[in-house]
Parts: C-alpha cells; structure tokens; sequence
C-alpha cells in the first residue's frame, strides 16, 4: 500500500470539475485508490460521496493507493493534484 | 411601471415579452409496485436515455460554451452512474417495492440535502445538478421528451431557476434574455449565460416571479440587474437608446476582432488590458487584448486572512499565465498602503499615506513577504510569457536591492530544481517624478518602465488623489506630467528598453496621437478601452 498526503491550493477546493475529473482518472488505474480528510474516508471513485466531502481549499487529505502498480498509480494521482488542485 | 432588482450576469440590455420557463416536471407520487424487476427495467432504460439526451447537451455546449463550461454535463452522465446515487435509488425501489420514479425523487432530495447542508456557496450550487440529473431521469420514465415549444417571436424567459442543461437546452435564437427568481452567480447557469452571451439577470426575487404572466412587457437590464415590467414611454426610449449604444460597441468588437493596433502610416503599438483578479481574463480575451499590461496582485492579499501563501500565488499566477496561452502578463509587485489597506500587515496609521509607507517600501523592509510573492511569481513564469514590475520606485539602489532579491530567488530556485523562464521581463512602474527624472539611469537596469498616471499626476501637481476639491487643479493633460513621460520613453529607447502605460490616461482617446508621438510602445488599459482605443489607433496618420 502506498500512502501520501495532499494540501489543497484550489481556492474553491475538490468542486465539480475536478472531482469528475479525478475519477475519471482512479477509474482507469487499476489500483483501490481512498482519499480520507478528518474520520471521513471515501473510495476516490464515488463521485458523490467524494463532492459530499466539501474538500476545501487548505484541507489536507490522505491518499491511500491498493493494488495493482501502487507505485504508479500513486504518482499519477499526485500529478494529477499538483497539476489541478 | 414596476421596477426590480436582481443580479446581472451578463450585462446587456434585452426589451420584449415575458415567456415563462415551463418545466415538464411530473408530480411523483408513491406507488405501491408488485413487479419490482420492472421498476428496475424501466430505471436502467430511462438512464440510459438520459445520458444519451446528456451527450447531445454536451455536444451542443461544446461549440455554444466551449469545453471547460461544457464539462458540467460530463459531470452530470458520471453523477447518474454513479454507484452510490443508484444504490440508493435501487434500494429504495427493492426494499419498499415502489415504482422508480418515486425512488428517483426521493434519492435525489437525499443527496441534494447533503450538499446544500454545506457551509460552503460552491458546493450548495451542486444541489440543483443533482435535481437536475434526476429530473431528467424521471422525465425519461414518462417518455414526455417535449419540451419548451416556443413561438416565432423572441422572448425573454423567466424562471424559479433554471439547470444548467435547461440553460443550454434553450433555443438561442428564441430567447431574448433570461431572467431567474433565484439562483447564484456561482451557478453553472451564470457562467453559462455569460458564455452564451445572452443578457441574463439572477435573484429577481420571489416577487417578481409572481408578478409576471407570458406576454407582460420586460426589460432587462444585465448591466445593473434591474428589471422594469410593463415600462413607461420615456424608460423604454431611455433603454433602447442603451441598447443602441451596446449594438454599436458590440459592431466595432465585432469588427476590430483579430486586427492589428496599427495606424494608418504603419506605426504599430501594442494594447494591453488592466485586471485586478484572476477572474478578470475572460474579459481580457473577449476584447481581444494583446497581454495583460498591469495585473495588480493586491487582490490575493485582500481576499485572505493571513499572508498568502507561495503556493496560493503560484497558482493563481499560473491560471492567469497559462488563460493567456503565451500572450506576454505583466504582474506588478504588492502595492497595497496608501488607499489600500490590509489588517494582518499591522501597518501604522499615517497622516499623509500617499507619500507613506507603501508598495515596494514595505516589500523591502519585509523581505520575506516580498521573497514569496517573488517565488510565486518564478515559478509561475515556467508556463508562459511573464513581466515582472515594481511599483512606487524612486531611486536606483532600491532598484539594487531588488534585482539582487531576484537573483537570490532565481539561485534558490535553480537549487531546488524547480524550473522557471530564464526570459522573465523586469520593469519599474515610473510613477513618481523622481523616477521619470532618473529614467536615464534606471533604463540601463531594466528591460522597460510602466507609467502609472494615476499616481505620477498625483505626485507632479501636488493634487491628493481623494480630494475632490482639488478638481480644478488636477489637469491631467498638464504639460508637466507630458513632459515627464516623454522623458522617460527617450530614455527608455536610448538603452533598449521599452516603454508603456498602465494609468488611466492609457485609455484617453485625446492623447493616444501624443503618446504615439512619443513613441510609446505599450498602452495597458481596461479590457471594455481595448477596441474603442484600437478604433481611435487605426484612424491617425503620423505622417500628416
């Protein structure tokens, strides 16, 4: 399993768009990607769970990656976050 | 005559008659179902439709409103499938044997609940799209896919609120302008309406609503949100005679698209645009601006409660930098004090601000403040064409200090490997007289000057910006501040630099001839000046 944490920098936080955007790209991984904020952990493919959520800007939340390439798929998420997020 | 008052989202005028918005939105009622395989069939076939109704919706957004706005309605086709939204819908219909329209309903309350239960105006606007979704699913179910029939005359459509597929679904060229009771500018409805350059008025307000039938009288103002039902005589000769005058900027806008800032003897200039915000570059391209002349980065510092931090202005810069797509933008350096005053700085009240401690004063007193917006700004500078200018310099061992905190940031950077342009443009703003009066040895240290006028009329003629009494004294056009300027383009041109203007007197028509006279190279001014002043441009000859 591999693990990381992410600082929100998009001043309105995991919105629509992104969170779409997001699953859409854990989707085509092939690893079991969570993301957790606070006791709160949702399966990064449950667009509305993720959206419920109300990430917001300056909110660190956990990635959790399982399965297939870990190492991989870990850092496409990462990049994906810098990227966008 | 009744006037109200809303929201304008897109500021343009539209006269005609109310169409009210007529939702085919079925009454679900709860019925008790024997063949819950049925419901589930009806279920799976009627998502089925609704996402293939989405992708039309998306297509037509894609060229009406382009990709980043039409990725809404790819949201919506992944929120139908979506497995939470459909076990819950699933259960509802297996555990309580009802029919799957009343599941649909009863689901989408549930999840549009939870979102507008959020303390947070963003996410609460995601309610509407789950109604949204569902609606149309439920839609789907009772195979009634008419929808808003409307006459050969254009009219202006008044609504509770309108979904963004409801927004994109209408036919443009029957609608005159909308208007919405309710609603957030931070709706995907509002962005839409802007895209689609329809006038659009949100927030009307209950009673409106209940005061309109079809065919009253409206009309709808977008730039101020006002909304007049059944106008007088004068009102509506007053507003056509606005929405002339829109039709003709609309005309030149239309015309002077795409051409080039050029005079009539060949003389060229470039035509920037001011903004104070990244939401200000849609204006920016609208208008065709060639770059961004000034953008003021106050505006991180006012919308936060602390310090901003490097990554919070790396990614603002960056979205500004990467919307221009390699179009040069000019970012100014912190310039708050003086009129502009921030809390958390703790700055001491002055009684004579204006000639206090602002700007770059307090960036290199403070350096560190000055250190992380100067990172923010490198590091930015990798993802397009970056000017980095400095604001309120009077003497060249402050322009010392602040290329050698520069190089320091430049070095730390290369360090670190984190990349950034090497082609980075350094300017000083020449907005005091002494600046203009030095510009001979502050043009050899710089790759060009910004002249703000606003603050260099201030200074010149002694004229305290805020007092209106001082009026009569403050002659812009004085001799004195042309002088000046004239000035500092030659300088400016005897060492390589090149010159433009940021302030207010950019944007005068009048002295554009002067300033082209000067050889001036840049005007920066506010997006809605950039193609009037290309009009005025394209009409002088400087070999007469």
């Amino acid at each position: 399993m591999k693990e990381f944490n992410y600082t929100i920098k998009d001043a309105v936080g995991i919105h629509a768009r992104p969170a779409g955007q997001l699953v859409k790209l854990i989707k085509g991984l092939g690893s079991t990607v969570t993301i957790t904020k606070g006791d709160k952990t949702v399966n990064a493919t449950q667009l509305m769970k993720l959206m419920g959520m109300g990430i917001k800007c300056g909110d660190t939340v956990t990635f959790k990656v399982e399965g297939g390439d870990e190492e991989a798929s870990a850092n496409a998420v990462e990049e994906f976050m810098n990227a966008n997020l | 005559m009744l006037k109200f008052q809303g929201k304008g989202v897109y500021g343009a005028i539209a006269v005609g008659k109310v169409s009210l918005f007529k939702r085919q939105e079925a009454q679900v009622r709860r019925i008790h179902v024997s063949n819950v395989k049925e419901e589930l069939e009806k279920l799976s076939e009627a998502k089925s439709k609704a996402i293939e109704q989405l992708s039309a919706i998306y297509e037509k957004a894609l060229i009406e409103v382009g990709e980043t706005n039409a990725q809404i309605f790819e949201i919506h086709m992944m929120m139908i499938e979506d497995d939470d939204y459909n076990e819950s819908i699933i259960n509802i219909i297996e555990t309580q044997s009802v029919n799957a329209e009343y599941a649909v309903a009863v689901t989408a309350d549930n999840f549009a609940e939870m979102f507008s239960s959020m303390d947070d105006s963003y996410m609460q606007a995601r309610a509407s799209d789950v109604r949204d979704i569902s609606n149309r699913i439920i839609a789907c179910m009772n195979a009634s896919d008419g929808g808003n029939e409307m006459s050969g005359e254009k009219m202006i459509v008044c609504a509770d609120d309108l979904a963004p597929s409801e927004t994109v679904s209408l036919d443009k060229d029957k609608v005159l302008a909308f208007v919405t009771a309710f609603g957030s500018s931070n709706s995907h409805t509002a962005i839409l309406a802007r895209n689609m350059n329809i006038p659009a008025v949100i927030c009307a307000g209950e009673e409106f609503l209940s005061s309109i039938k079809d065919g009253d009288k409206l009309i709808v103002d977008g730039h101020t949100g006002t909304i007049i039902l059944d106008p007088d005589e004068d009102t509506e000769k007053a507003m056509l005679a606005k929405q002339s005058d829109d039709a003709r900027k609309k005309q030149l806008l239309q015309e002077l698209k795409g051409k080039e800032n050029v005079t009539i003897d060949g003389t060229k200039i470039n035509v920037f645009a001011n903004i104070g915000g990244v939401d200000g570059i849609g204006a920016v391209l609208a208008n065709d601006a060639g770059g961004i002349g000034l953008f003021r980065s106050e505006f991180l510092y006012l919308e936060s409660e602390d310090y901003p931090t490097e990554d919070q202005q790396f990614n603002a810069y960056k979205r500004v930098i990467e919307s221009m797509a390699g179009k040069k933008v000019i970012i100014r350096t912190l310039d708050i004090g003086a009129d502009k005053q921030i809390g958390y700085f703790g700055l001491e009240k002055e009684d004579n601000p204006a000639l206090g401690f602002r700007a770059i004063r307090i960036c290199l007193t403070r350096p560190e403040i000055f250190k992380t917006q100067l990172r923010a700004l490198y590091r930015a500078s990798a993802f397009g064409t970056l000017g980095i200018m400095f604001p309120m310099i009077t003497s060249v061992s402050e322009v010392e200090k602040i290329l050698s905190i520069c190089d320091e940031v430049k070095a730390e950077l290369t360090r670190e490997g984190i990349p950034f342009s090497k082609n980075v443009e350094i300017g000083v703003m020449v907005e005091t007289p002494a600046a203009a009066v030095i510009s001979d040895l502050l043009a050899p240290m710089v790759d060009f000057f910004s002249v703000g006028t606003n603050d260099l009329t201030q200074y010149t003629l002694a004229c305290d910006r805020q007092n209106s009494k001082l009026e009569p004294f403050c002659d812009t056009h004085h001799e004195a501040i042309l002088r000046l300027i004239k000035m500092s383009a030659d300088n400016a041109h005897k060492h390589g630099a090149w010159i433009g203007i940021c302030g207010e007197l950019a944007a005068d028509t009048s002295l554009t001839e002067t300033f082209l006279r000067m050889g001036i190279d840049e005007l920066s001014v506010s997006a809605p000046y950039v193609l009037p002043l290309r009009d005025t441009i394209r009409k002088i000859d400087l070999s007469r």
